[in-house]
């Protein structure tokens, strides 16, 4: 997902579509729930496709869409990738707060099988909040998903507040922190990943003080999570 | 559809993708080959060489709260696939196993194909340990493939087992992957939970185990693979 922001799935899924052919336009009315305890969710983006296209895969590097959205919660490139095709950009109208939900509703054309959803969890260098291309089925009903956290490949995880500052894809740190408990003066936890492709977040490690200084600008007992991070209902109108 | 009213899905049970809604599957004498396709979704873990079985109902690999197997046990602790795919291969409901050769670092693959006779309650085990501990592995057990038709896909993100065959004790003497560059295995190290349980995760010297041979990009969260079978043939 180099340079391709929609990229033919790599399994055989040729076969689904042909035979679960089935799909008509439906109505999904979507509630996201942040399930973390000190964490919030950037603007949330949610785009409906059909099987054969993915906004991102973990094990695969990120598009640079993804990757804006992951290090600045910036959603302006998927908006722009998205185009002509159905998708819902900042429900919340804002960041989500820990155990805060928001719902939006996408009516899906008729080849629109799958949902995939992504948002920044802040305050983080690159983890964000990942829905990849879930089959979502076709008869009416209330499905609900549990999500986890991913780690975008694209930024070192160095846990140091740069918020304040216009952020884009070479800046480095963490851009925001919604709740106002980082702190600042850290040394960095660590250096550029050795995983550069997109693969399940490690978690944020922070330090044991609120107080400036130390490894970490988080606050550990604060803004680690464990998966999964935010939990998903559709409800299917047919 | 896989799923019917509310279905929850948890972080890391299998996801069903590209399985096709017209069945029939081959008639049973025929071959089948599966790829199978391990992906380290880990921040910086070595996935040690992956052992895979072919199987039926009757054999399971491991089940967490009960013991683990002497090869699943030197799996866990040393990263070799052999004894567990060779135990496996005793077993009356085993059809085929392999193996990989190399560990695999994070953000790489290993592939392996494995052709068998096809019937429609085939089963996949795989399992690979993380190398920059005591004795944790991920995989799958049990992972019904039978209804796969030629070209179809399944994806499995599943969770990293404790085998609870050696104290999480993390210092160098004790790992054999590259953090460390310890003992395998040994069936003489306690552990305080003798039966398999989801890992506790991986504690480090960054949260202040001054013995511990690893640092926090050592740690997960949940999943450490991505699994794909896909039935090539």
């Amino acid at each position: 997902m180099k340079s391709k922001n929609w990229k033919s799935l790599v399994a055989a899924s040729l076969a689904t579509g042909l035979c679960a052919g089935t799909a008509s336009a439906a109505t999904w009315d979507i509630t996201i729930t942040n399930l973390t305890h000190g964490n919030h969710f950037t603007p949330l983006f949610l785009r409906t496709h059909d099987a054969n296209t993915h906004l991102f895969q973990v094990g695969e590097n990120a598009a640079a869409d993804v990757e804006l959205m992951a290090e600045c919660g910036d959603n302006t490139l998927l908006v722009t990738s998205a185009g002509n095709g159905n998708f819902a950009n900042n429900p919340a109208s804002g960041v989500l707060a820990p155990g805060a939900n928001t719902s939006t509703s996408i009516n899906t054309a008729s080849d629109e099988t799958r949902l995939s959803i992504v948002a920044m969890i802040l305050p983080t260098n690159d983890a964000f909040i990942g829905m990849d291309s879930q089959l979502i089925p076709v008869a009416a009903g209330t499905y609900t998903y549990y999500i986890n956290g991913y780690d975008a490949g694209t930024e070192a995880n160095d846990e140091i507040l740069n918020a304040g500052v216009p952020c884009d894809s070479t800046t480095t740190g963490m851009p925001g922190a919604p709740g106002g408990d980082a702190d600042s003066g850290a040394t960095g936890v660590a250096g550029a990943d050795s995983n550069t492709n997109i693969h399940v977040h490690r978690g944020t490690l922070g330090d044991a003080t609120a107080n400036a200084g130390g490894s970490s600008d988080l606050v550990s007992s604060i803004h680690r999570w464990q998966n999964p991070v935010a939990k998903v209902t559709v409800t299917v109108t047919p | 559809m896989p799923f019917r009213k509310s279905t929850s899905l948890g972080a890391a049970i299998l996801i069903a993708a590209g399985i096709s809604a017209c069945g029939g599957g081959s008639s049973s004498n025929d071959q089948a080959t599966y790829q199978v396709v391990v992906t380290n979704v880990t921040s910086a873990q070595v996935l040690t060489p992956l052992g895979v079985v072919i199987h039926r109902p009757g054999y399971t690999a491991w089940s967490a709260g009960s013991t683990a197997s002497i090869g699943l046990e030197n799996l866990a602790e040393s990263g070799n696939p052999a004894p567990f795919v060779d135990e496996a291969g005793l077993n009356i409901n085993v059809d085929t196993v392999a193996m990989g050769t190399t560990p695999f670092t994070a953000g790489n693959s290993q592939t392996i194909d494995i052709t068998t006779t096809y019937a429609n309650n085939l089963e996949l085990t795989v399992a690979s340990m993380l190398g920059n501990t005591n004795d944790a592995f991920t995989g799958v057990t049990n992972w019904k493939i039978g209804r796969l038709n030629v070209g179809d896909s399944m994806i499995a993100m599943p969770h990293v087992y404790d085998s609870g065959t050696e104290d999480n004790v993390e210092t160098a003497a004790t790992m054999p992957g590259p953090a460390a560059g310890g003992e395998g295995y040994n069936p003489g190290r306690p552990s305080v939970t003798s039966v398999i349980t989801i890992h506790p995760g991986v504690v480090t010297q960054a949260d202040g185990l001054s013995t511990s041979a690893l640092t926090e990009v050592d740690r997960w969260l949940g999943p450490a693979a991505k699994i794909v079978v896909t039935r090539t043939q």
